[in-house]
């Protein structure tokens, strides 16, 4: 029988043991590709360019996260860790910055064009970087700013979908806290400080950790503009550290230094996995 | 739309706009402008000017088998993309939504792959197949299959479609998990009684009230498969082998900064941005039926 007496539907016997199976199945596929590449990150070199890769950790975990933090290939990987530190907290809090202004500025103050810049955030809704990057290039190229972590910064800092995000919530507050501010003789930014900010705490902590994931993972502009290895960010810099030609690619190294590239975005989404999935599903809507 | 209760305040709110307008004019509507520009210019033949030319990198483009075959290319790959990280994400979603104990332990193993970069994901996939030491291509050879995406063209894409399909199933198992939580139980539960199966009462109801979910991550997919998956080719493929994943947005980076072709990547561009307007419009039309209900 499909209906057990509980009123449940399927949930004991074989379909449940099935059913765990097939997840079970399903996280391994998922966690595969990153268990081998850890597996890599641990190995000698010949071990690996003598196929097949043994499945269980070997034991120059210490040797070759110490050969990639202190000289990696091209640059040390923990100044490449350190440039997508600066790139992901940078895109994370300008965003969060002049976004929660705007949305300030568009909600509680009625002035002459409000609407028109209303619609030309709205526009760079989706106006990804990779459609426009040569024009953007020589942007950055005439302000001097290649090779800098401003260079790196600035131009994803723009965001409507934050705009909107904090436009939303602030049309949920209610309007009396404003009114009585008001009246109590508070001007526009004491409101902004003492009632807005704590008010939107835990939205600013959701979209902080999206917007450091997509901060971190940023690929195509950090390859653009920084020529210089010692400006590399640790995401884009893997692919740079294979040689060009015939030479034989120094995989523990790479492998150490890919895990250590998504070491921190994945703590995040873990420890934070509530404010993660928070941040997702509000920054969809 | 707006507070009854506002400040007054005449330069404040201008104020409080200039951070955000600046760098959206400086970094997106002036690079726009330029794109829009540079695509009706060619250099001379002496490299040394500027050429008016109206709409020929258009009419180029648009005769072009390179860049038709990129169309195509594109089409495929983000079908693919979509067909399989939504299919193995539904997959997934219902059955963690089937288990109550553990379905946390679950869901925390499961949506870690979101926040791995796709040029991460690239090097991890390209490792696995690599011709010459991936387990994956060495067990390949064992049964007797010679895997080298380095040369053959479908198993390039085949490998890319598999790495970007894997980041992003995490992100469409949660929005499946939740779409599937929010449907009543008793409903699922009195078609049980009524005597439909397991595969009867998913394609008869779950599916259906699952659908604005589906409709929604379709275009998120789309979207993701256009221009997020830079760094799954570059890392993995770099467009070829000849020209067999050049996706679109890869063939505005090879033509622009590889080959120097300025004016047709700016053409490029341009046909990009009318995709982006037009994937806006769906997405904003969905946004409004959801309003409705």
């Amino acid at each position: 029988m499909a209906v057990q007496k509980s009123g449940m539907v399927e949930k004991r016997g074989i379909g449940l043991w099935l059913t765990h199976a097939g997840l079970i199945f399903g996280i391994l596929l998922v966690c595969f590709p990153i268990y081998i590449a850890f597996v890599a990150s641990t190995v000698t070199q010949p071990e690996i360019v003598h196929p097949p890769l043994p499945l269980i950790p070997g034991d120059k975990f210490f040797e070759n996260y110490w050969d990639a933090l202190s000289s990696g290939v091209n640059a040390p990987v923990w100044l490449m860790l350190f440039n997508s530190t600066i790139m992901a907290l940078g895109i994370t809090v300008g965003k969060i910055a002049i976004s929660i202004l705007s949305a300030f500025a568009i909600v509680y103050f009625r002035f002459p064009g409000r609407m028109v810049f209303f619609w030309l955030i709205f526009m760079t809704l989706m106006l990804p970087v990779e459609v426009r990057i040569v024009p953007t290039y020589q942007v950055i190229a005439d302000f001097g700013m290649l090779n800098s972590h401003a260079g790196l910064i600035l131009p994803l800092i723009a965001s409507a979908t934050a705009t909107f995000l904090f436009r939303q919530l602030f049309l949920t507050i209610p309007e009396e806290l404003a009114e009585a501010a008001r009246i109590d003789g508070a001007g526009p930014m004491r409101f902004f400080i003492d009632i807005l900010l704590p008010m939107s705490r835990t939205n600013i902590a959701a979209l902080f950790v999206i917007l450091f994931i997509y901060g971190w993972n940023q690929y195509l502009w950090p390859l653009l503009i920084t020529t210089d290895p010692d400006m590399n960010t640790i995401v884009m810099g893997i692919k740079q550290m294979f040689p060009s030609g015939d030479d034989i690619a120094d995989w523990p190294v790479i492998m150490a230094t890919a895990i250590l590239a998504m070491l921190p975005p994945v703590a995040v989404v873990i420890f934070m996995q509530k404010l993660f999935v928070r941040g997702l599903v509000e920054s969809e809507k | 739309m707006q507070k009854r209760a506002t400040f007054n305040n005449r330069l404040l709110p201008y104020l409080l706009l200039t951070p955000q307008l600046a760098v959206t004019l400086v970094f997106f509507f002036w690079p726009a402008g330029q794109a829009v520009k540079q695509s009706l210019y060619l250099p001379d033949p002496f490299g040394l000017n500027d050429v008016f030319v109206g709409l020929e990198n258009f009419e180029f483009l648009l005769t072009d088998s390179y860049y038709l075959a990129s169309f195509q290319t594109t089409a495929i790959f983000s079908s693919l993309v979509t067909l399989l990280s939504m299919g193995t994400a539904l997959w997934l979603a219902v059955m963690a939504d089937r288990v109550i104990k553990g379905s946390g332990f679950y869901r925390t193993l499961l949506i870690w792959p979101y926040a791995v970069a796709p040029a991460v994901a690239g090097i991890l996939w390209m490792f696995l197949f690599n011709p010459s030491v991936g387990l994956v291509a060495f067990y390949l050879e064992v049964f007797g299959y010679d895997w080298n995406h380095v040369l053959n063209g479908a198993e390039a894409m085949g490998l890319v479609v598999a790495a970007a399909s894997w980041k992003q199933i995490s992100y469409n198992f949660l929005f499946f998990l939740a779409g599937l939580q929010a449907i009543p139980k008793s409903v699922i539960e009195a078609a049980a009684i009524d005597g439909a199966g397991f595969w009867r009462r998913f394609w008869t109801i779950v599916f259906p009230l699952l659908s604005p979910t589906t409709f929604f991550l379709l275009v998120v997919n789309v979207v993701y498969a256009f221009f997020d998956t830079f760094g799954v080719i570059h890392t993995i493929t770099a467009g070829g082998p000849r020209q067999d994943t050049m996706i679109l947005v890869y063939k505005v980076f090879a033509d622009g900064f590889v080959g120097q072709d300025l004016g047709s990547s700016a053409a490029q561009s341009v046909i990009l941005l009318f995709v982006v307007g037009i994937l806006t419009v769906v997405q904003f039309k969905y946004i409004e039926r959801r309003v409705h209900y």
